[in-house]
């Protein structure tokens, strides 16, 4: 009997051993389900040849990511060692203790230069200003506009155009424009429409989408740092813009109302739309051939400035983070050292990531290499993004439950929409101690 | 011939010569499943009621502070949840009655001698069979505005079922209605093949009318088994979720389960959502305690 038993400890032993020494050579990144994960699993793959060390990127689809995510980090659990997470998460994952604090490894490479300024900014540091950092800026990203070139070429539109507008048909330069196109090929009998614009409001497109509008006519969501809201998000500019995004709405294909990237990507390649907005990173969808029968005729152009020659757009994009609950934390961090190399960054932009390396960004050679990087790398010098403080999502349900009906539903004017807006936030910050 | 309503042990078997009497047979099997239900749903739910007197969220380390009834309060008070009341119970009307009036049409129409019967009803039974994501996901293909089938066979041209704030509700419940009208339609199959044949030849003696057959027969005897299949169909709209998440995202058919869910699993409110869950459960309990005694009163008769 006891040698029985003995033999059994000796065989559970045996299985946990090698079970720990497996798990040592392995990691699990968790990220959304969309191409760029799928070109950082063939960099990764590298990473495995290079140092034995197998890396999985595990994704899950965009609807679902937050949620998978912090059930995951409120469990306290093991299953990710690292995650490419949402900018607005930095709050929530650092004062939450889920994130691994990267400070010292971000002084020790000197990343804040090494990066890119507002990618450090938005995708690294929490709270704004404090030098504190949760996370390696990965995916570079901002919203950005792809529209038919055949569309905008085409002499008779282009005559018809410039008899009614008065000046030419071209890529819009400012948001009048942008309104004036939208209008110009919007023509249902055709099934032909204007523009295709994000609606969705169970997380962040739609808001992405109105954040476009708001900080090119010179509008802020708030003070950052004091977290007044009243004066900013209903400033006059702020409900101009949200006009103007209203106004868009007009010009969209039908049934537009509950679109994120999908259907805005759908719009180009189904030939619905003469303009998509969208994030860069689906941007390569649009010029592969078996993916867009219009991929020749597709253009990209970066988001239009407001009325008074502001110009910013919305920020994606994810930092890279360690999970706090990570068993493999020191294997995680090799990983990361590995990742900001020089020679890494590259091939991770020529893989189809947008990197946010400075030097790779600034490179010729990256700025030529497709139609859209140079837009892209004029736009992430001009970027800004949603709250990050740990209730973001409160404050996104709060915006989303007053300017969708507005501009969907048509309910009620811009300016009582976001009034509402600056009380329900202003009351949130009160509740979360961050306003008196 | 009498049976046992306990099969006694037979004292040649393993189990009697191990020992084991009927007592502890019993108990094998029913104290695992007590256990059961006591981890997995008696303890959360006890757990989830002390969560709705604090301010507890899941996505912070910070202590659980207890608030006593601040979370009840505000929910109460708060003007959009009344608007997911609004529209859950004009869901719960539209859906579930569209469900009865459909269900028991069938049911009459076939509770009658037709060729292929039984392959009709099966036939029938398929929706109810599919997951409600997928059914969400090809309705959503049926009312699309541009291709959808549903608006190239009713001419309606580019109608906008899902975009359009006043009809996404109406589009949802219609889906319900197809999905779950078979079932209300089987019950009442159930029912109305126990109706005794003689009420009816009885009733054609006296040279009843039709719709006097029907309200004095048929409907008071097979009212008990409807009324069940509507406490169902209540209980299951008052809480649908998948349908009209997957369908459309208007604030206008932002149901109470979609509402509970984004406030317990996307903003992390984890005390809050607590607390507009059992105010959900009590409004259910509410509901069907209702419809029970109307069921008790119903047999009465």
């Amino acid at each position: 009997m006891r040698r029985k038993i003995a033999g059994i400890v000796a065989g559970i032993g045996l299985t946990l051993a090698s079970g720990t020494s497996a798990l040592a050579q392995e990691l699990t990144i968790f990220w959304a389900e969309w191409d760029p994960a799928n070109y950082l699993q063939e960099l990764v793959n590298e990473y495995e040849a290079e140092t034995g060390v197998r890396v999985t990127v595990e994704t899950t689809p965009w609807s679902d990511f937050q949620t998978k995510a912090f059930t995951e980090f409120n469990a306290r659990g093991d299953a990710y060692d690292l995650v490419v997470g949402d900018s607005q998460w930095l709050g929530a994952g650092s004062t939450g203790g889920h994130y691994v604090d990267l400070t010292d490894f971000f002084k020790e490479h000197n990343l804040g230069e090494v990066m890119a300024p507002a990618t450090v900014k938005y995708y690294a540091e929490y709270p704004g200003n404090s030098g504190k950092y949760w996370a390696i800026p990965l995916e570079g990203d901002a919203v950005g506009w792809s529209y038919r070139t055949d569309w905008f070429e085409d002499p008779k539109e282009m005559e018809a155009f410039k008899a009614k507008y008065g000046y030419d048909l071209a890529p819009p330069k400012d948001w009048k424009q942008l309104r004036d196109i939208a209008e110009f090929f919007h023509r249902p009998d055709e099934k032909r429409y204007g523009v295709a614009i994000y609606t969705d409001n169970s997380y962040d497109a739609l808001v992405m989408g109105v954040e476009n509008a708001i900080f090119s006519f010179g509008g802020e969501l708030g003070n950052y740092e004091t977290y007044e809201v009243e004066g900013y998000i209903n400033s006059d500019k702020a409900v101009a813009a949200l006009e103007a995004y209203k106004e868009l709405y007009q010009f969209t294909p039908p049934g537009w109302a509950k679109t994120f990237f999908v259907e805005n990507n759908q719009a180009i390649t189904e030939g619905l739309a003469a303009m998509s907005m969208n994030y860069f990173a689906f941007f390569p969808a649009l010029l592969n051939e078996a993916t867009n029968p219009h991929a020749k005729n597709t253009g990209f152009f970066a988001n239009p400035a407001g009325p008074d020659g502001d110009q910013f757009a919305a920020l994606g994009g994810q930092g890279i983070s360690i999970v706090s609950y990570s068993q493999n934390k020191e294997e995680a961090m090799k990983f990361l050292e590995w990742f900001i190399r020089d020679d890494v960054q590259k091939r991770w932009a020529e893989l189809g990531g947008y990197t946010c390396h400075a030097k790779t960004l600034e490179s010729e050679e990256f700025r030529n290499a497709t139609p859209y990087n140079e837009a892209f790398y004029q736009t992430m010098f001009k970027v800004k993004d949603f709250w990050a403080v740990p209730e973001f999502a409160e404050l996104l349900q709060q915006i989303n439950q007053r300017i969708y009906p507005y501009i969907v539903g048509g309910e009620g004017t811009a300016k009582e929409a976001l009034d509402a807006l600056a009380v329900d936030w202003t009351e949130t910050f009160k509740k979360y101690d961050r306003l008196q | 011939m009498t049976t046992d309503v306990i099969t006694r042990l037979d004292p040649q078997s393993h189990a009697a010569k191990r020992g084991l009497s009927d007592l502890s047979i019993r108990n094998l099997f029913i104290i695992p499943t007590i256990l059961f239900l006591i981890v997995f749903n008696i303890f959360p739910l006890l757990y989830s009621l002390y969560y709705s007197f604090t301010d507890f969220r899941a996505s912070t380390n910070a202590p659980a502070n207890f608030i006593g009834l601040q979370n009840y309060r505000e929910l109460l008070n708060d003007p959009f949840i009344w608007n997911n009341f609004v529209i859950t119970a004009k869901y719960v009307i539209v859906s579930v009655a569209g469900q009865v009036v459909v269900g028991f049409g069938v049911a009459l129409l076939l509770n009658r001698d037709i060729p292929y019967k039984g392959l009709i009803t099966t036939l029938l039974l398929l929706p109810m069979m599919l997951s409600m994501a997928v059914v969400g996901l090809f309705w959503k293909l049926l009312y699309d505005p541009s291709f959808g089938i549903i608006n190239y066979a009713l001419g309606l041209g580019t109608f906008e079922w899902l975009a359009n704030p006043d009809m996404a509700l109406y589009a949802v419940a219609i889906t319900d209605i197809w999905m779950w009208s078979p079932f209300v339609m089987l019950l009442s199959l159930a029912g109305l093949s126990a109706v005794p044949k003689h009420l009816y030849e009885a009733a054609a003696i006296d040279r009843a009318g039709s719709l006097y057959t029907f309200f004095r027969i048929t409907l008071p005897l097979v009212a008990p088994i409807l009324m069940i299949a509507i406490i169902f169909r209540t209980m299951e709209a008052f809480k649908t979720f998948d349908l009209a998440y997957i369908l459309t995202s208007q604030p206008t058919t932002e149901v109470l389960s979609i509402r509970l869910y984004k406030m317990a699993f996307q903003e992390w409110q984890t005390g809050r959502s607590c607390a507009l869950a059992y105010i959900m459960l009590i409004v259910v309990v509410a509901i069907t305690n209702i419809y029970v005694k109307y069921l008790n009163k119903v047999k009465e008769r």
